[in-house]
């Protein structure tokens, strides 16, 4: 885990007020940054992750020596050319790459926080990591992006810094966590609460880690970012390695051994307490809520280009709710742009090689630079 | 830029704000925006053509007229265009309400199917026209709801619509529509381009 002590990162001295009620200071953000901030300083790009995603968006993840997970992306020449664009992306606040969160050690005990962490929530991620541009001294954004949860911190981030970015792209997100999302995260939860090493979440002073309960929730998790054809297309009812059915519970089908070694390779990479709190903020997260159940006075401040994208097999943030977004925004008389992408990947589309997303991606992003 | 589209241009004021309805690739759309100073905003189909606008720099969003008009809310545009489009859904009077809710004042172009081509070919030749403007066979055709300028001139006053103003295109060569000409109108135009508020 020595790789993880050259993380880069600030401390973030001025204080913030969690949702909770809660103050926190003095705490670290664990960033990466990729291609260079221009003289001008007008072509900074923050890119927010998803769940489990982390600060390290492209080229080789240092600590698990796998391609970042938006390597498609963003990069040289890529949809997101880090020949132009300076890329920044911080792991948000409830993570476990570097940034304040619940295996951070706790000054007061010299043990990690575990579930003493405070509850946070997407408002107070995005908060958080607004300290950046403080950092790096960029008065404004060129664009912000992210899919799933980093599209909530997207419109979040507008909402409350509404002049700080000329342009937003909120990808295959919702503006309010449904009760079907709200399901889905809580098996997740519940299925590492259950896992006897989980303690109360006080695993890792007892050196244990919950690994079953976590790769459960994974895989759990990963049925709902895949569609029902993409399976079928991928695995249909093939066997993993034998010609006949062993009768067993042994991994036979071959979708049943790709889930379990999505369960394992995660429990490597990932803090299930972390699971457990950014799960809930997703859960917390209800911009129509925020603003007096009127979505469009979110934005009413904003001269933000917006341009949304969904996926027509994502059943998990479906266009549906996507397209409440463009409504708002048309609502508000915001400059919003929409389209929804033809892929069979469902909700994992926007972190996998579907060419119409990328180019549509480059071809926004490109056009709008030169123009603003 | 094809002539129906600098007629449309000339009939839309500076500085004001528009919703393309079937806005193509966004030629009139990104000629409003850099020659008229105008905020535009287009509602298309199809997927190619939005990736078109989005080159242009356009605010393009991917929708359907007939499901996805709702989204934009009372009078929020001073104009709305609606070129050559308005055969092809199912409900054109749903269309032409929608449409005047959103903008003043609605640009709406209707390919003419009193044309005398159009009726030469039916009366001599028998089958559905195929013309310059109506491309397509009579099972591929997207059109639904064919009509003539006169219907939509009739339409417009059966349902108490303003019509404020009325053009009739032949080629190049353009005349105002009134109800004394009508008749002559709708026999030789190939288009209508018509202005409506409510």
């Amino acid at each position: 885990m020595n790789v993880k002590k050259n993380i880069k990162k600030i401390i973030v001295k001025k204080s913030l007020k969690l949702d909770c009620g809660e103050t926190i200071n003095d705490y670290p953000l664990a960033y990466e940054t990729y291609g260079t901030l221009n003289e001008k300083k007008d072509n900074a790009i923050l890119v927010f992750h998803a769940l489990t995603g982390d600060q390290f968006v492209t080229n080789t993840n240092p600590i698990t020596n796998k391609p970042g997970w938006w390597s498609h992306l963003v990069g040289t020449s890529k949809a997101i050319d880090t020949n132009k664009f300076f890329v920044i992306c911080v792991n948000v606040i409830g993570g476990c790459m570097g940034s304040f969160g619940p295996s951070s050690i706790d000054p007061k005990t010299n043990k990690t926080y575990g579930t003493n962490f405070p509850v946070i929530t997407i408002n107070d991620m995005v908060n958080a990591q607004y300290n950046l541009l403080e950092f790096f001294e960029i008065d404004q954004l060129y664009s912000v992006l992210g899919g799933s949860m980093g599209g909530m911190q997207v419109l979040q981030f507008v909402a409350n810094f509404p002049n700080k970015t000329k342009t937003a792209i909120p990808i295959a997100c919702t503006a309010s966590h449904s009760a079907q999302n709200i399901a889905f995260n809580e098996l997740g939860r519940q299925s590492i609460m259950a896992d006897v090493n989980w303690k109360e979440g006080n695993y890792s002073k007892l050196d244990l880690s919950p690994d079953k309960g976590l790769a459960v929730a994974r895989m759990a998790a990963h049925i709902t970012y895949l569609s029902k054809k993409g399976l079928q297309e991928k695995f249909g009812r093939k066997l993993q390695e034998k010609d006949n059915l062993n009768f067993s519970f042994d991994a036979d089908f071959q979708i049943e051994s790709y889930l379990r070694y999505q369960g394992s390779i995660f429990v490597d990479r990932f803090d299930a307490n972390s699971y457990l709190y950014i799960t809930r903020a997703m859960d917390y997260f209800d911009l129509v809520k925020e603003f007096e159940g009127n979505l469009s006075k979110a934005f009413e401040k904003t001269k933000t280009k917006f341009f949304i994208i969904s996926f027509t097999s994502d059943w998990l943030y479906p266009t549906l709710e996507n397209k409440e977004i463009v409504i708002a925004l048309n609502s508000s008389g915001a400059n919003v742009g929409f389209i929804e992408i033809t892929s069979d990947k469902g909700h994992d589309s926007f972190l996998l090689n579907v060419p119409e997303f990328l180019k549509t991606v480059k071809n926004f992003l490109e056009t709008n630079y030169k123009k603003i | 830029m094809k002539k129906e589209f600098q007629i449309i241009s000339e009939l839309i004021k500076e500085n004001t704000r528009v919703l393309d309805v079937g806005c193509g690739d966004g030629t009139l759309m990104k000629h409003l925006k850099d020659n008229k100073n105008i905020d535009t905003r287009g509602l298309e189909i199809s997927k190619n053509n939005v990736q078109d606008c989005i080159s242009k720099g356009l605010s393009i969003i991917e929708g359907n007229a007939e499901k996805d008009l709702h989204q934009f809310q009372n009078l929020s545009f001073d104009y709305v265009i609606l070129s050559q489009t308005l055969q092809a859904f199912y409900n054109p009077e749903k269309v032409i309400e929608d449409l005047l809710r959103v903008a003043n004042k609605a640009i709406v172009t209707i390919p003419n199917f009193g044309y005398w081509k159009v009726r030469i070919h039916l009366l001599f030749k028998g089958t559905m026209p195929v013309t310059e403007n109506l491309p397509n066979e009579w099972y591929n055709t997207p059109n639904i709801h064919m009509c003539t300028i006169k219907d939509f001139f009739n339409f417009c006053s059966e349902k108490k619509i303003e019509l404020y103003k009325s053009i009739a295109l032949n080629g190049e060569k353009t005349s105002l529509i009134n109800k004394n000409n009508i008749n002559i109108k709708n026999l030789s135009s190939k288009l209508g381009i018509f202005v409506i508020n409510k």
